[in-house]
């Protein structure tokens, strides 16, 4: 086998790069993107990654509604986000080129497959002209690399149909990247013989497609140099590279381990929230139990049910699966039974935009139910902290015996970045007992300093007793009717979760901790593009600073003092100012909204159109 | 089990609870008789758990002595699987009506009964809403006047007989509020039945649709329904006169007299196929007589049983969950 020498060209240092690989959704975009991910993670930089992927299966290949992408941020400093926009864009082919050519930087440059700009891949794409004799519509610098038939060359003793060898393309490009980057294909290699452990001759042929790129990247002289970004000062520790829903069901487990419980999770496939049940079924050595459900009503039920017999217990979906499960998190308010609900939020209402993130659903998860139903909310800021917010969530209903929201959203959960894995004994103890002492016992008894009912399971002698959906008298849990006990047991139910703010971190700051001008604040995963946005600020000197919520119900307790400290209050989030509005509900404090609603996550140049007005 | 079963009585399964239903309401006597089987079955109140929905029936629960989850509209099956399958030591008994079980919660109704899951489930079917006052149901009859359907019910009615067989369901049988007996005895067959015993019982409604099973229950009642007997020929009437034989694909009634004793069916309640159960769901229309008693009974694999064993044979193949080592696993690197 060759070896690939690159120092023949001088290597030019880099601080961050974004990189969007965009081909027909069959062309294994995710793949590629997910592999120059893992090696650029394993040389030592930091890493954000979006896929961006089409609703459908399989559209019409060669349209642009059948566009797949993938995006990577990496550097030598902390990465906070995927990336605004591309320094490189790959393009399998013309409607790849035409979807996403607007975003590239106007000092990017494109790779395209030149085998894949036929007369009618053009004409699929839409273009009238062919885009690559077109100048004024290139606009970037192009590098057009005959791809597929130096795939189809590289493999030619290898006794394959042509059509599978055609597939190995994507790992040419690769190769041509990895060269491109100084980045070592070794990583990817191991890969491909671990996965193809059954089938080496597929290991190999892809082995092979990926060195040849490599090597036609080094001999094409087509690009005028190499470039490194050097490590990003990442904190010493083991690190891999998790998804937002792969670290939420990572989380959810860690969860239940450290409670001592056995896992529930009763779901219904849902975009984009089903990889978290695909996740967790792999967990059933540890006795966790998911049931798939007929519908996303039954599979909250379930949960309950499990609950209800003594699980620690989960349900996950997106919007329109809370929008079905609402009359059931009213039972489990009114029950006082621990579980977790997870929405992982894509853009709505109803339908909406399946496979794109927004984050219109936290006025849903703390109104959408009938009655006077409290119900503490936990977001995720970054795909990583999933995992950190998982192990809350569950903290928080297990400990206070409720129902937990946990938002994340389709940017978080299919984003990814590198995990530090933390020790077990490093993460909190989530101890958690059923009570087994009959004496005194009353169905509605709760623990006077944080009113959590007792949690009591059936098959424990001496305590049988009923709960549900009817209002119960606060002593013998007995149905009641009672006006004054309704008020009671409402009031009781809001003050629970109204006192969890005694028990979760105060509102923090970045920037100026004694105040200033201005203070951007937000929720979920708008995070890194804020903190981007405020970073580049305060290098210029600016008086912006942060504070980001993982807690939205109750608020910390400090969160109308932080307010204060600042002459203005930007709230950014992906809706028409929903935090905004509770906000106000709330403090009534004066603060202004900037929202975006494209199914996409904020820019810094978005961000910087209002604060800019405001210095 | 007998020594065991002299431990409890009736009351050791009655709640504190005062039964708030209608004076002369058919659930009377189904809870009686459910609370009496179960003091005959003898487990512990502890460990057995109710289910139920929402509606008159579904106030069951509250009734029980036992642990007990009343839960929402049409939801008790779906509550029940969590129950079950998180700890399937517990015996399991969902109560309720044909509202909740055909109407709102019909989909779970089919897909608990798929699963095989290893519970008893009573529906106490009144072919009416009472509980909101006297709308029809998915069981109510075509013509049927209620509040909702003053000119007649114009939809054809559902029947949880038929239903339950479509979904597979291993265990389907029918009873009365007015045969305490007979309840009684089919309640013990649906518990000890292994996997989802589902158990129709034509109960009346004495505010909204007083006499709707009068046929089947009242003096007419030997001339209307047919007592099965496992091994014993489909023989029925107040002379034990008439019986059920095949005609092509029907079910046909014909008098003893006029037929070979082996033209008349016998009643195979073990039978694994399902063609003598459909056959026999057929007949709750009106011109034949209602069949009551153990209608269908097949082992076959519960969800919670293979669930259990599922859990142990992967523990036995990849050994006992590690946290740490979960965490741990996957590409790594590591950054010193």
């Amino acid at each position: 086998m060759n070896q690939v020498n690159s120092n023949t060209l001088e290597l030019q240092e880099l601080g961050q790069v974004v990189i969007r690989f965009a081909g027909d959704s069959g062309d294994g975009m995710q793949l590629t993107g997910n592999q120059f991910t893992r090696t650029a993670a394993q040389s030592g930089n930091d890493v954000m990654t979006l896929p961006d992927f089409p609703s459908e299966i399989r559209a019409p290949a060669g349209t642009v509604s059948g566009v797949s992408g993938f995006q990577i941020q990496f550097g030598n400093k902390v990465v906070n986000t995927p990336g605004d926009y591309p320094d490189v864009l790959i393009a399998m082919n013309p409607a790849a080129l035409k979807v996403n050519i607007k975003d590239v930087k106007r000092d990017g440059f494109i790779l395209l497959d030149r085998d894949a700009f036929t007369e009618k891949n053009i004409q699929k794409a839409g273009y009238t002209v062919d885009p690559l004799s077109d100048e004024a519509l290139l606009n970037r610098m192009t590098y057009q690399a005959p791809i597929t038939s130096q795939t189809l060359r590289a493999l030619e003793g290898f006794d394959m149909p042509k059509k599978a060898k055609e597939r190995c393309k994507n790992f040419f490009t690769l190769g041509i990247l990895f060269w491109i980057y100084d980045q070592p294909s070794i990583h990817t290699e191991e890969w491909l013989k671990k996965k193809f452990a059954k089938k080496p001759s597929i290991a190999e042929a892809n082995i092979k497609t990926l060195k040849e790129g490599m090597i036609y990247a080094q001999n094409a002289s087509m690009f005028q140099a190499q470039f490194k970004v050097p490590q990003a000062p990442v904190k010493k520790g083991t690190y891999k590279s998790l998804t937002g829903n792969q670290a939420t069901a990572l989380g959810l487990i860690a969860a239940s381990e450290r409670a001592g419980l056995k896992m529930f999770l009763g779901s219904y496939p849902i975009t984009p929230a089903t990889d978290i049940l695909h996740e967790i079924v792999k967990y059933k050595r540890f006795g966790v139990k998911t049931v798939q459900c007929e519908d996303e009503i039954a599979g909250i039920c379930a949960t309950l049910g499990g609950a209800y017999a003594g699980a620690f217990a989960v349900t996950t979906t997106s919007g329109p699966g809370v929008a079905l499960k609402s009359e059931a998190l009213g039972l489990a308010v009114i029950t006082e039974l621990p579980m977790v609900i997870v929405n992982v939020q894509r853009g709505g209402p109803s339908t909406g935009l399946p496979t794109k993130t927004e984050q219109a659903d936290l006025l849903q998860a703390m109104y959408g139910r009938n009655g006077e139903a409290p119900i503490p909310i936990v977001a995720a800021k970054s795909p990583s902290d999933c995992f950190d917010q998982a192990i809350e969530a569950s903290r928080l209903a297990l400990k206070y015996m409720t129902p937990v929201f946990l938002l994340t959203d389709g940017y978080l959960g299919n984003g990814s970045e590198a995990f530090k894995i933390p020790r077990v004994e490093d993460l909190p103890d989530l101890t958690t007992t059923h009570r087994t002492d009959p004496e005194n016992f009353k169905s509605y008894s709760r623990d006077p300093k944080t009113l959590a009912r007792d949690w009591v399971k059936p098959g424990t002698p001496g305590m049988a007793h009923r709960i549900g959906s009817l209002e119960k008298d606060r002593e013998t849990g007995c149905v009641s009717h009672d006006p004054e006990n309704h008020n009671y047991m409402v009031r009781t139910r809001q003050a629970k979760v109204d006192g969890i703010a005694n028990d979760i971190p105060e509102l923090e700051i970045y920037g100026d901790q004694e105040g200033g001008d201005i203070l951007i604040m937000g929720w979920g995963s708008t995070f890194g593009a804020i903190r981007n946005s405020v970073d580049k600020y305060r290098v210029e000197g600016k008086s912006v600073s942060q504070a980001h919520f993982t807690h939205l119900c109750p608020f910390p307790k400090n969160t109308l003092e932080v307010m204060k400290k600042f002459k203005t209050v930007v709230i950014a989030e992906m809706n028409l100012g929903q935090l905004h509005k509770m906000i106000q509900a709330t403090y009534a404090h004066k603060a202004i909204a900037l929202t975006k609603i494209q199914g996409k996550p904020f820019t810094e140049a978005e961000i910087a159109v209002v604060v800019d007005e405001l210095l | 089990m007998n020594t065991q079963a002299k431990k409890y009585t009736k009351k050791d399964f009655v709640s504190n609870q005062e039964v708030k239903w209608c004076s002369g309401c058919g659930d009377f006597s189904i809870l009686s008789q459910t609370q009496k089987v179960l003091s005959e079955i003898g487990r512990p109140p502890e460990e057995i758990t109710f289910v139920s929905g929402i509606g008159c029936s579904s106030r069951f629960t509250y009734y029980m002595d036992t642990y007990g989850f009343h839960t929402i509209h049409g939801r008790a099956l779906a509550v029940a699987t969590g129950v079950k399958t998180q700890n399937p030591d517990l015996s399991v008994w969902v109560a309720f009506g044909d509202g909740d079980g055909m109407s709102i919660g019909g989909n779970h109704f089919i897909h608990t009964i798929r699963r095989n899951l290893d519970i008893v489930c009573i529906m106490m079917d009144n072919r009416i809403y009472g509980l909101t006052k006297g709308q029809y149901s998915p069981t109510s009859l075509r013509d049927q006047i209620t509040k909702t359907s003053p000119f007649g019910k114009l939809e054809a009615p559902m029947d949880p007989v038929a239903m339950a067989l479509s979904s597979g369901a291993t265990f389907v049988a029918r009873s009365t509020d007015r045969n305490p007996k007979h309840l009684n005895e089919v309640l013990h067959k649906a518990y000890q039945h292994k996997g989802f015993s589902f158990v129709h019982v034509l109960q009346n409604c004495v505010i909204f649709n007083d006499g709707c099973h009068e046929p089947y229950v009242g003096k007419e009642k030997a001339d209307n329904t047919l007592m099965l007997k496992d091994g014993q020929p489909m023989i029925f009437g107040k002379e034990n006169d008439k019986a059920i034989v095949r005609d092509g694909f029907d079910p046909k009634v014909v008098n003893v007299a006029d037929v070979d004793a082996s033209e008349i069916l016998v009643h195979d309640e073990n039978s694994s196929s399902q063609g003598q159960s459909y056959f026999l769901a057929q007949m709750s229309e009106g011109k034949f007589p209602m069949p009551m008693g153990v209608i269908r009974q097949v082992e076959e694999p519960t969800y919670d049983g293979a669930y259990t064993e599922q859990i142990a044979e992967i523990t036995a193949k990849q050994g006992q969950g590690d946290l740490q080592e979960l965490l741990d696993s996957g590409d790594t690197w590591t950054v010193e």
